[in-house]
């Protein structure tokens, strides 16, 4: 671990065995305890106004993602287009946070998006595995930010965090986070691959400790993405964690968020977890692509009173 | 020198006190009563209140006991009535009653560490949960014995083999002292059972009305009237009463229901998950 | 006002026709009787009902009913009673929605907890015990366990309809006939019962519903034709029934009340432990026997844990029950309110510190906010007696002995909860905790298998699993 490090913050560990006793001090979180309190969470009722107010905060929160092999810059095109005007019909419809997309089609997102004020995000540090010297990680993301990109998510390499090896992962976001320069640093955690709460709450702290400015769940390449609970716990974890070092840190679920009604969950966990604070897009995130259009057809429903179809919309 | 007869000679004779916390103590009142020739210890209410002190002083360490201890303490006291077969038969107790006696304790002490396996067990609940059910002693249990040496020990045995502790009321004062004799030298740590002679009805009901007695068994209240005084007194702290319908024939197969009257169900629940 | 406030979202009440009356359910047939008392909605005083008021006599018609019934319902075959009870448990299924409704009109609990707790639990229990019917000889308790007769159960006010099913599925599958009187401020969904009863066919006279207050019960339990008494109440009424039932020989079983401590050790899953905590002691309303009423947390994590507990109390919402947003429905009574009241006043006058989250009471209806007493001791009275209210007692204490020891500082015995992340002193806490039911990382949990009831001044007895028999059968 690297002075530099450890003295953006006070009070933090400063040694990997102090690092390691740090996270294994954490509370331990009871996985039946926790899946409960996220199901309750998911039984509010949000209605008409309040249904309305929160499809459209949820809009603003997407982060608009395409991360396939076949991306191409046509289809990263019309992404983009799309981010900038969700909803063609619909002028009081608002853009989402931002557009997300492999390196090497940043240039292209960014022609679209530059001066909209809707922020463009890349996946770098050899996005999804990890699995690529730190040298080469370093690399991809300052190439990203080269090309415009102001938003980074990086992911952990999740074989050293499993392997306790918790002063590798640590030092590798400080090196990304530095790489990364004046853009955000998402940090991935791949939650699916952590497997227990335990595991998820230690990560998210090494994380925020690390310097990252968003935890998110998940690559969307895994077999487990967001849950409801896990997100709940990441929350939780940003919460606790601005109340001990003052430093605010935002959430992003990402993948496996589809609906409406799943989106509007998250935003009454975010209301009961974290408060007004984190309600925005500054500090909560859908990493998501068809979430986009439910919200729309939803939101359609409210303004027209009817039940909207998908081919009202437009594919991407 | 003349051959002098050998003089018959004298017996020594036993004084029959009371048996609390492990002791011989007389009744704190200095009374005694006469049964067949001899001064038995006449308890009074003081001596009920200090045995009560004595039973729930020696509960949490008997009940915390393992059940395999348990057993074996109570095995080694069959031993020890065995042994006193005679002196029973001296008391008036017939052969086959003693013999019963001693059968029927050790069939109690058998049942240490298998009664929680039979009154307890896991709960399939619909939820990620262990949940468990396990019989525990009730605590201090003040009981009111019948007469015969089998009933007494039918009501003693169940109540702490299954790790209450006892303040007994004899009707049959000088078997009862032989019995806690007994107990007195066969490894059951004292106050786990204690012995008052005396008058039930001038002692029961401190013990029915004590805030510290957990449960009453009225097995051997034969006057209705003074039986339904106890258990109205009971219900004060809402003791467990025992009260068998009537005349209970000890000699039959007891069955379970005496030890699980004296046990309370404990459900641990406990979440399941990584 | 914060930026994301949820609408109402009210259930409909559409779903439940009230009639204006109802009378007892005798012998198969609601009938009238002399005098009537009137049911009102907690939550904004309205009359939803008059409802009967059954005397002496009114009892020994109920009572001679379940006789009569016994003698055929205690011999047809353990099947058939089974199959009876199933019907009765799917009907409930079918009717939950409505059932739900209801229960949370006349007893003020939020509607999220009647509808996934109360009625979802009732149903399991009648699904459970019908499964009992025909397996009675293999419960350990004899080879061939007989029903004890006519049982005489009163029930209170705070869970209506599940307290109803606790008490009349394990009496119906194992032969007896019953008697049941509701609590007087809670009497419709015992009513809807007897119409499920109907629906179902059951054999007039095995269940009879008598409504009134407290002399109601009292003719009951001591009718000289009643084999059975089973209460679920106040330890006070409790110990005058024990009286009054001694020397009778009728077989009686008590659910009490309780002061359960919430045992929070220093390395308890803390978010975990909040929700226990407050699962403990504001679900429905505080109105629960078993709720844990006394938090005691290790002193050197209270004051973390108290700024968790207030951030979380918070975000609780109190008000219309109907809402399927409410957290904290409407106190049953006004004589429930005047109590919790009135404790909270001496609590605050013995000096222990009062905190209540800011918010917003309706005008009309019975009301209490969550709140919380810190600085309370072993000698405060809101740390000895039951409140029976959203009212939590914070005690602190520094090794697991003294926290089992304030925990078993008390005539009650029903529950407990310990929050601990290492299993052995789980155990070992649990162990020595004198409780009928102890939670581990968790609290409130109920299930028809599993047996419930308390030590000492609790009561005796269990209901619920195969324990739940031993109490109607001799």
């Amino acid at each position: 671990m690297t002075a530099t490090a450890t003295s953006r913050l006070s009070g933090l560990p400063d040694s990997p065995a102090d690092l390691r006793t740090f996270l294994h001090g954490l509370p331990g979180v009871d996985k039946v305890g926790i899946e409960a309190r996220a199901a309750a969470l998911g039984t509010r009722s949000v209605k008409t106004t309040s249904k309305a107010q929160a499809i459209d905060l949820a809009i603003r929160m997407v982060d608009l993602t395409t991360l396939e092999g076949a991306d191409t810059p046509g289809k990263v095109r019309a992404l983009s287009a799309k981010a900038l005007r969700p909803d063609p019909a619909d002028p009081t419809c608002p853009p989402v946070a931002a557009v997300c997309v492999y390196p090497a089609m940043v240039p292209t997102a960014a022609a679209v998006l530059a001066g909209s004020g809707v922020h463009l995000a890349s996946v770098a540090t050899a996005f999804p595995s990890g699995q690529a010297p730190l040298e080469v990680k370093l690399a991809d993301t300052r190439n990203a930010v080269a090309d415009g990109a102001d938003e980074i998510d990086m992911v952990i390499s999740r074989g050293a965090f499993l392997a306790g090896d918790y002063a590798h992962v640590f030092d590798e976001i400080v090196a990304v986070k530095e790489a990364a320069g004046p853009a955000h640093l998402k940090v991935i955690l791949e939650t699916g691959e952590l497997a227990t709460y335990d595991n998820v709450r230690r990560a998210s702290w090494l994380a925020m400790l690390a310097g990252a400015d968003f935890i998110k769940t998940s690559t969307g390449k895994v077999g487990v993405n967001a849950t409801p609970p896990v997100t709940l716990l990441m929350l939780e974890a940003v919460r606790d964690f601005r109340e001990r070092y003052g430093r605010q840190v935002g959430v992003k679920p990402a993948g496996g968020i589809r609906t409406t009604k799943d989106a509007i969950k998250y935003l009454v966990m975010i209301n009961e977890t974290c408060g007004d604070d984190w309600l925005h897009p500054d500090w909560f995130r859908f990493g998501a692509s068809s979430l986009l259009n439910d919200l729309l057809m939803q939101r359609t429903k409210l303004t027209t009173g009817h039940y909207a179809g998908p081919d009202y919309f437009t594919l991407d | 020198m003349p051959k002098s007869a050998t003089p018959s000679r004298l017996a020594v004779r036993k004084t029959y006190k009371l048996y609390v916390a492990g002791k011989f103590p007389r009744s704190e009142s200095g009374r005694t009563y006469l049964v067949d020739g001899d001064n038995v210890a006449l308890a009074s209410r003081k001596d009920a209140r200090d045995a009560v002190v004595a039973a729930r002083a020696a509960q949490p360490k008997w009940a915390g006991a393992t059940a395999y201890n348990r057993g074996q303490v109570l095995y080694r006291t069959a031993e020890m009535l065995e042994a006193r077969r005679a002196e029973f038969k001296s008391l008036g107790v017939a052969g086959a009653e003693v013999d019963a006696a001693v059968d029927r304790w050790v069939w109690y002490a058998g049942w240490s560490d298998k009664i929680a396996q039979v009154a307890g067990g896991a709960n399939p609940v619909a939820g990620p949960y262990f949940n468990l059910s396990a019989p525990e002693p009730t605590g201090v249990v003040g009981v009111i014995a019948p007469g015969s040496l089998l009933g007494l020990v039918s009501v003693i045995a169940p109540a702490v083999v299954t790790g209450n502790t006892v303040v007994v009321v004899a009707s049959n004062p000088q078997a009862a002292i032989t019995l806690g004799e007994v107990l007195a030298t066969s490894d059951v740590p004292g106050g786990v059972v204690n012995v008052l002679t005396g008058q039930a009805a001038e002692i029961a009901p401190w013990l029915a009305s004590h805030d510290d007695v957990n449960a009453l068994d009225l097995s051997g209240v034969g006057d209705p009237e003074l039986a339904t005084e106890l258990e109205r007194a009971a219900a004060g702290t809402l003791k467990r009463v025992i009260r068998p319908s009537s005349g209970v024939d000890y000699t039959e197969d007891p069955g379970t229901g005496a030890m699980t009257a004296l046990l309370e169900i404990k459900t641990v629940w406990h979440p399941k998950g990584f | 006002m914060s930026l994301f406030e949820y609408a109402p979202a009210p259930e409909s009440r559409s779903i439940v026709e009230l009639a204006p009356s109802y009378g007892l359910f005798i012998d198969g047939e609601f009938g009238e009787a002399k005098d009537t008392f009137k049911t009102i909605n907690p939550a904004d005083e309205q009359v939803l009902a008059e409802v009967a008021l059954a005397g002496p006599e009114d009892v020994d018609r109920a009572v001679a009913a379940a006789r009569r019934a016994f003698e055929s319902w205690s011999a047809l075959p353990g099947s058939e009673r089974a199959k009876y009870l199933f019907r009765i448990a799917r009907i409930l299924q079918e009717r939950s929605r409505e059932l739900a409704v209801l229960e949370s009109l006349d007893n003020g609990k939020p509607i999220k907890e009647s509808r996934d707790v109360d009625l979802p639990l009732v149903a399991a229990h009648f699904f459970y015990y019908a499964g009992w019917a025909d397996k009675l000889k293999y419960a350990g308790l004899g080879p061939d366990p007989r029903p004890l007769g006519v049982a005489g159960q009163v029930i209170p006010w705070n869970f209506p309809l599940l307290m109803l099913a606790w008490k009349i599925a394990p009496a119906l599958a194992t032969g007896n006939t019953v008697v049941l009187k509701p609590a007087e401020t809670t009497p419709l969904s015992a009513l809807f019962f007897a119409d499920v009863c109907r629906q179902a066919d059951l054999p007039p006279g095995v269940v009879n519903i008598v409504t009134g207050a407290g002399d109601t019960g009292r003719y009951l339990v001591e009718h000289p034709d009643v084999n059975k008494v089973a209460f679920t109440g106040s330890t006070e009424v409790g110990r005058q029934i024990a009286r009054s039932v001694a020397g009778t020989g009728k077989k009686l079983t008590l659910e009490l009340g309780g002061k359960a401590a919430n045992i929070v050790f220093d390395d308890a899953p803390i978010d975990q432990a909040v929700e226990g905590i407050v699962n403990g002691i504001f679900f429905n309303q505080g109105h629960v026997c078993c709720a844990g009423s006394r938090l005691l947390v290790q002193e050197s994590i209270a004051s973390s844990l108290l700024d968790a507990l207030k951030r979380r109390m918070a975000t609780l919402r109190v008000g219309d029950p109907l809402d399927k947003n409410t957290d904290i429905g409407a106190i049953n009574s006004r004589a429930q309110l005047d109590r919790i009241t009135e404790l909270s006043e001496i609590g605050a006058g013995e000096g222990a510190e009062r905190w209540s989250p800011p918010c917003e009471l309706p005008d009309r209806g019975f009301w209490f906010a969550p709140t919380i007493f810190t600085g309370v001791t072993q000698a405060h009275r809101i740390a000895r007696e039951e409140i029976f209210g959203p009212v939590l007692s914070v005690l602190t204490f520094r090794t697991p002995a003294e926290a089992v020891e304030k925990a078993n500082n008390t005539p009650y015995g029903l529950s407990a909860g310990i929050w601990s992340e290492k299993g052995s002193r789980i155990l070992a806490v649990a162990d020595q905790l004198r409780a009928g039911v102890v939670w581990a990382n968790t609290f409130n949990k109920f299930d028809p298998t599993s047996p419930f009831g308390g030590y000492k001044e609790s009561g005796y007895g269990r209901e619920g699993g195969r324990h739940g028999l031993e109490a109607y059968l001799a």
